[in-house]
């Protein structure tokens, strides 16, 4: 242990705004990454389930296969 | 108008290279070589606005720092080399835009002549006419700036090699970005750190042209640079190229 | 080794893989950086010249490697996309690219951060942060470069070529800018720039800068398995994938 106290490992020997912004920047930083990485997934799954059940729905209505379709954008360079 | 003529050039080219089969590379260069040049020369103002722009931008660091001839001599060599360098980015734009947008430069991809050699050939019109003129301009302009005395010939000479790199590296970016519509602020975004290692050692020859000592080291090292550029650029602008036209 | 190379062109394959090999890295990179912080910020011995400012050390050095893997992964990825069509490789360098990016920014914050203890001002001209700066600009650049253009295919192949052509400069500029940087000799001594530390403040560096290169795997396995399912959702295997899900 570098500290005897907790305190002092708060204060960081006269240091303590330098580190904690450091560190505390890359944490929030390392975090905010997770999250938007989780949230991203998580709206193209739900985009693309809503997508696979209109096209079913759409597919019955019409009795015709749930094909290629150009709805959601960005598809169009996929062949 | 260019355009008629421009295909009237190309299309003289490939007739000879028809008729001479093992002759068809250099044929094709020396064509490309001679259309770019003579095109060059019909937009004068093309290659006089760099060099225009160079001298203004001269200028407004007395006008903005201090006339004092001690300060400016001390921070001539960077200023001279950057200023220099602004002034080869600004005309890289137009590199291949006139080209790509009369569609010259998809005949130039069709050719059966290595894509490399031709971009080479289109790049060293562009250095003849942009890098080499500030190259000699620069030592007037050093005058102004009262660059200490026996940095001249070093300065002239490390923009030569400087700017000739500068226009092979450039060039990639101005490759990349031919097709786009808005792609003059991205090009220096893509080719300005690109440049740092050629500004690094430029300045540096002629700083050290200033002590005495060394500026043949730094001018080898451009030369180096230099050297490396023309093995891999060629190649990277012909890559781009492609992107650009078939995208 | 062509039938791995074919396997590796299949977005599916990928896509189950990276499932597969995802917890993995993220436990590594929780429990490494997780390790790394306790030791450094309180176990390490403080500096005997910097003090407890030195502490910074350990999310801007690992920061600062990561970044730069990052590009030459990137450029890597673009390498693979162009000679084999390897469309995973791109989807992994476009998900690379703004983290490189964010992780060249931490740096170049805590390394400022850093300075105000160690030099007294906020930025110095110092020969690393420079060449962070530079790294910073590059990333930018390709992440331009790539949302500039309207057709994926052609972005694609211009941010490779444009990263394999910033990866063949990266040392260039490292070289000549710490060459610059001795040449004109500022009265400072590089942040980092001792060897010879003890190993009590090395270990953790270590662990640290393995939990970063854990997180940078796992965060692109994850990323890049979202970028397949955008780009391949018209794909069967996609949709009865959304099918199940539900």
């Amino acid at each position: 242990m570098a500290f005897e106290s907790f305190n002092e490992f708060i204060a960081m020997g006269g240091h303590a705004p330098y580190v904690w912004a450091a560190w505390g920047v890359t944490g929030a930083l390392l975090v905010a990454v997770v999250l938007h990485a989780r949230a991203e997934r998580r709206l193209l799954l739900r985009n693309l389930q809503r997508r696979v059940r209109r096209e079913e729905r759409q597919g019955a209505n019409r009795g015709e296969m749930a094909g290629v379709s150009h709805q959601t954008g960005g598809n169009h360079h996929d062949t | 108008m260019a355009g008629s003529e421009t295909r009237l050039v190309a299309g003289e080219g490939r007739g000879v290279s028809r008729r001479e089969p093992r002759s068809g590379l250099a044929v094709a260069l020396w064509a490309t070589l001679k259309r770019d040049l003579l095109l060059l020369m019909r937009r004068r103002s093309e290659v006089l606005n760099p060099l225009v722009f160079f001298a203004l931008v001269i200028t407004l660091f007395p006008i903005g720092i201090s006339p004092d001839p001690q300060l400016l001599a001390t921070i001539a060599p960077g200023l001279l080399w950057v200023a220099a360098l602004l002034a080869a980015l600004l005309s890289l734009d137009s590199l291949f835009r006139g080209d790509y947008d009369d569609g010259s430069l998809e005949q130039l991809l069709l050719t059966p002549q290595p894509l490399p050699m031709l971009a080479l050939a289109k790049v060293t019109v562009h250095w003849l006419l942009t890098g080499l003129p500030l190259a000699l301009m620069a030592p007037v302009l050093g005058i102004m700036l009262s660059l200490p005395a026996g940095s001249y010939l070093v300065l002239a000479f490390s923009l030569v090699l400087g700017t000739a790199s500068l226009s092979l590296i450039g060039a990639i970016g101005a490759a990349l970005t031919v097709g786009l519509s808005r792609g003059g602020v991205l090009l220096s975004l893509l080719v300005l750190p690109l440049y740092i290692p050629v500004l690094i050692f430029g300045a540096g020859a002629v700083q050290a042209g200033i002590v005495g000592d060394g500026a043949a080291a730094h001018l080898a090292i451009l030369g180096a640079l230099l050297a490396l550029a023309l093995m891999l650029a060629p190649w990277a602008i012909a890559a781009s190229l492609r992107i650009s036209i078939n995208g | 080794m062509w039938a791995f190379i074919n396997k590796l062109r299949s977005p599916k394959w990928f896509y189950a893989i990276g499932a597969r090999l995802q917890p993995f890295f993220w436990v590594a990179a929780a429990a490494l950086i997780l390790v790394g912080t306790v030791w450094g910020l309180a176990f390490a011995p403080a500096d005997y010249q910097q003090g407890n400012s030195f502490r910074i050390i350990y999310v801007h050095v690992p920061a600062a490697f990561l970044a730069q893997s990052i590009f030459v992964s990137m450029a890597m990825c673009g390498l693979v996309y162009m000679v084999w069509k390897i469309k995973v490789a791109d989807m992994a360098a476009a998900m690379m690219a703004p983290l490189g990016a964010a992780m060249t920014f931490v740096s170049l914050f805590s390394g400022a951060v850093w300075g105000v203890p160690t030099w007294g001002t906020w930025w110095m001209w110092d020969a690393r942060l420079t060449s962070m700066l530079i790294l910073l600009f590059l990333f930018l650049g390709v992440i331009a470069l790539r949302g500039a253009f309207s057709s994926r295919d052609s972005a694609s192949r211009a941010a490779s070529v444009l990263a394999m052509v910033g990866v063949i400069n990266i040392p260039i500029i490292k070289y000549s800018v710490d060459w610059w940087y001795t040449l004109h000799q500022p009265a400072t001594f590089s942040i980092t720039g001792r060897a010879a530390m003890p190993m009590e403040m090395w270990a953790p560096l270590l662990i640290m800068v393995l939990g970063f290169y854990s997180f940078f795997i796992a965060l692109t396995l994850m990323r890049t398995r979202s970028e397949i399912l955008r780009r391949e959702s018209n794909k069967r295997w996609v949709r009865d994938l959304a099918g199940e899900k539900r």
